[in-house]
C-alpha cells in the first residue's frame, strides 16, 4: 500500500522557516500555486529567497510576499510584469539574481537529478556569465552553471493521488516537475485529488516518491482565473 | 518550419499568419503548435503563451516543461525567432533584457533564442519613446547576445544583418530614405537605388 501523504495547507507551509530558500512553479498565473503563497502570506515567514520564473503580476501570488517584505531574494528570469519588483531591485530593497530561463530549469533539473551543475555556451560574453567559471573541453567553452536545489518547492498540479503522483495540465506545467525533484521537501497542492489507482501510470508526470506533501484544493482563489488586462 | 514568437510585438504576428503555410509555434512556456488568440470568454485559463496571451491549440499540439521547451531551442529544432530590441547593433549584437537603472525586466527566454535558433529576426519600433534610434552603430546596453541578428523589421524599415554591414532592403510606405537615414544612428548600405516598400 502506498504512503498517503495528504495533509493540511497550514500544517504544509508550516514547515517552511524563516530563512528558507523555496522554489514555486509557475510561468504567469498557470502553474502557479497560489494558495500555498497565500498561506506562505499568512503564516509570515521572512528573508526567503524565493526561486521562480516570474514574479507573478501585481496583487497577486509572489507580488503579496513582496509587498509584505518578506523576500530577501529573487533567482527569477523576469520580472517585467511586477513593477514592485523592478522598483525594489532599483532601490536595492530587494536582490534579483537573473538566469536566462533554459539554464535555470537546467540548473533546477541538474539539483532534482543529484548533479553538481552544467555546461553550457549560453551568455558567454554576457553579463550573465560575470563571476562563473569558464570552462574549455575540446575546444569548446563552457559556462558551468550549478545545480540549483531548496530547502522547499511548492507545486500546483491538475490532478494528484495521495502518495503524490501528478498530473499537470496544458501550460501549466512549465517548472513545476522540475521543481518537484529539486527540494528537500516538496509540498504540492491539486485541484483534483484521485484515489490511488486513478491516475494511469504511462501518463505520470512526477512520480509520488519525489513529493512529501500533498493539499487537495477545496476550490480555486480568483487569482487562478483568466486575467483580463 | 518551427517558429517561436517572443513577447512583445512578435506575438502579434499570429494573427497575421496565412492558413496554408505547414508552420509549427514554439512558446516558450512550454508549448510546440500554438493556435490563434482566444478572447476572454473562450480562454483557457492554464493556456497561456510567453507573453500572457490566452492562446488555442491546433491538431498536433504538444505541451512540454520549461527544461524540454529549451532544449528545442538550444539543439538547433528552431529555423525562426522573432523577438523584441531595446538595441541592434550594426553587427547583429542585440540589447533587449536591461536598461541599468531605468528598466531590468530580466532575460527571459531571450538569450537562448537569440544564441541558437537558426535565424533571428528582430520586430521593433525604429525609435524608442525618447525618440532615439534603436538601430545603432554599437550597443552601449547589456546584450543578449553578440552577432546573432539576421534581420530587422522596424515601423520605418527592412534592414539586413550581413558579412558587409547593414543593407536597407524596404522602407515602409509614405517613408523616404532620407527619413530613415535621419532617424538612424548608424550607417549602411542600400540595397539599390529604387527600394520596395511594404
Amino acid at each position: 500500500m502506498m504512503t498517503d501523504k495528504t495533509t493540511t495547507i497550514g500544517e504544509a507551509v508550516g514547515a517552511i522557516g524563516d530563512g528558507a530558500t523555496v522554489m514555486i512553479g509557475g510561468f504567469g498565473v498557470p502553474g502557479t500555486p497560489f494558495c500555498l503563497l497565500d498561506e506562505l502570506l499568512r503564516q509570515g515567514q521572512k528573508e526567503l529567497t524565493l526561486i521562480k520564473n516570474d514574479a507573478n503580476e501585481t496583487g497577486m501570488g509572489v507580488d503579496h510576499l513582496l509587498e509584505s517584505g518578506q523576500v530577501e531574494k529573487l533567482i527569477v528570469t523576469h520580472i517585467g510584469l511586477n513593477p514592485r519588483a523592478v522598483q525594489m531591485m532599483h532601490d536595492a530593497r530587494l536582490e534579483v539574481e537573473f538566469c536566462a530561463q533554459g539554464i535555470l530549469a537546467e540548473r533546477i533539473r541538474s539539483g532534482g537529478a543529484g548533479l553538481l551543475g552544467l555546461l553550457t555556451d549560453i551568455g558567454i560574453g554576457t553579463r550573465l556569465a560575470e563571476g562563473k567559471q569558464l570552462i574549455e573541453i575540446e575546444g569548446r567553452r563552457g559556462l558551468f552553471e550549478k545545480a540549483l536545489t531548496a530547502d522547499f518547492a511548492l507545486v500546483h498540479a491538475w490532478r494528484a493521488d495521495p502518495f503524490g503522483n501528478l498530473l499537470y495540465t496544458a501550460s501549466a506545467r512549465n517548472f513545476n516537475p522540475l521543481m518537484a525533484m529539486a527540494a528537500d521537501r516538496v509540498i504540492v497542492e491539486t485541484e483534483q485529488l484521485l484515489p490511488a489507482g486513478g491516475l494511469d501510470p504511462e501518463a505520470i508526470h512526477t512520480a509520488g516518491p519525489f513529493v512529501d506533501c500533498v493539499v487537495p484544493l477545496p476550490g480555486l482563489t480568483k487569482e487562478y482565473g483568466v486575467v483580463r488586462r | 518550419m518551427t517558429v517561436n514568437l517572443g513577447i512583445g510585438l512578435p506575438t502579434q504576428v499570429v494573427g497575421h499568419l496565412p492558413a496554408d503555410v505547414p508552420l509549427c509555434l514554439h512558446s516558450e512556456n512550454g508549448i510546440v503548435g500554438v493556435g490563434p488568440d482566444l478572447g476572454y470568454d473562450q480562454a483557457n485559463r492554464n493556456l497561456i503563451d510567453a507573453g500572457g496571451t490566452y492562446i488555442s491549440t491546433v491538431p498536433g499540439t504538444a505541451f512540454l516543461d520549461s527544461a524540454v521547451s529549451f532544449a528545442l531551442v538550444r539543439r538547433g529544432r528552431l529555423d525562426l525567432t522573432m523577438l523584441g530590441a531595446f538595441q541592434v547593433a550594426v553587427n547583429g549584437d542585440l540589447a533587449n533584457w536591461m536598461i541599468p537603472g531605468l528598466f531590468t525586466p530580466g532575460p527571459g527566454g531571450a538569450v537562448e533564442l537569440a544564441q541558437k535558433a537558426r535565424r533571428v529576426v528582430i520586430l521593433t519600433t525604429h525609435r524608442d519613446k525618447r525618440g532615439r534610434s534603436k538601430i545603432v552603430g554599437e550597443c552601449n546596453l547589456p546584450l543578449t547576445a553578440a552577432g546573432c541578428v539576421n534581420r530587422v523589421y522596424t515601423d520605418m524599415a527592412v534592414l539586413d544583418i550581413t558579412p558587409q554591414g547593414m543593407v536597407l532592403r524596404e522602407i515602409a510606405d509614405g517613408v523616404t530614405v532620407e527619413e530613415v537615414v535621419a532617424a538612424t544612428d548608424a550607417r549602411w548600405q542600400i540595397a539599390a537605388a529604387s527600394l520596395p516598400t511594404f
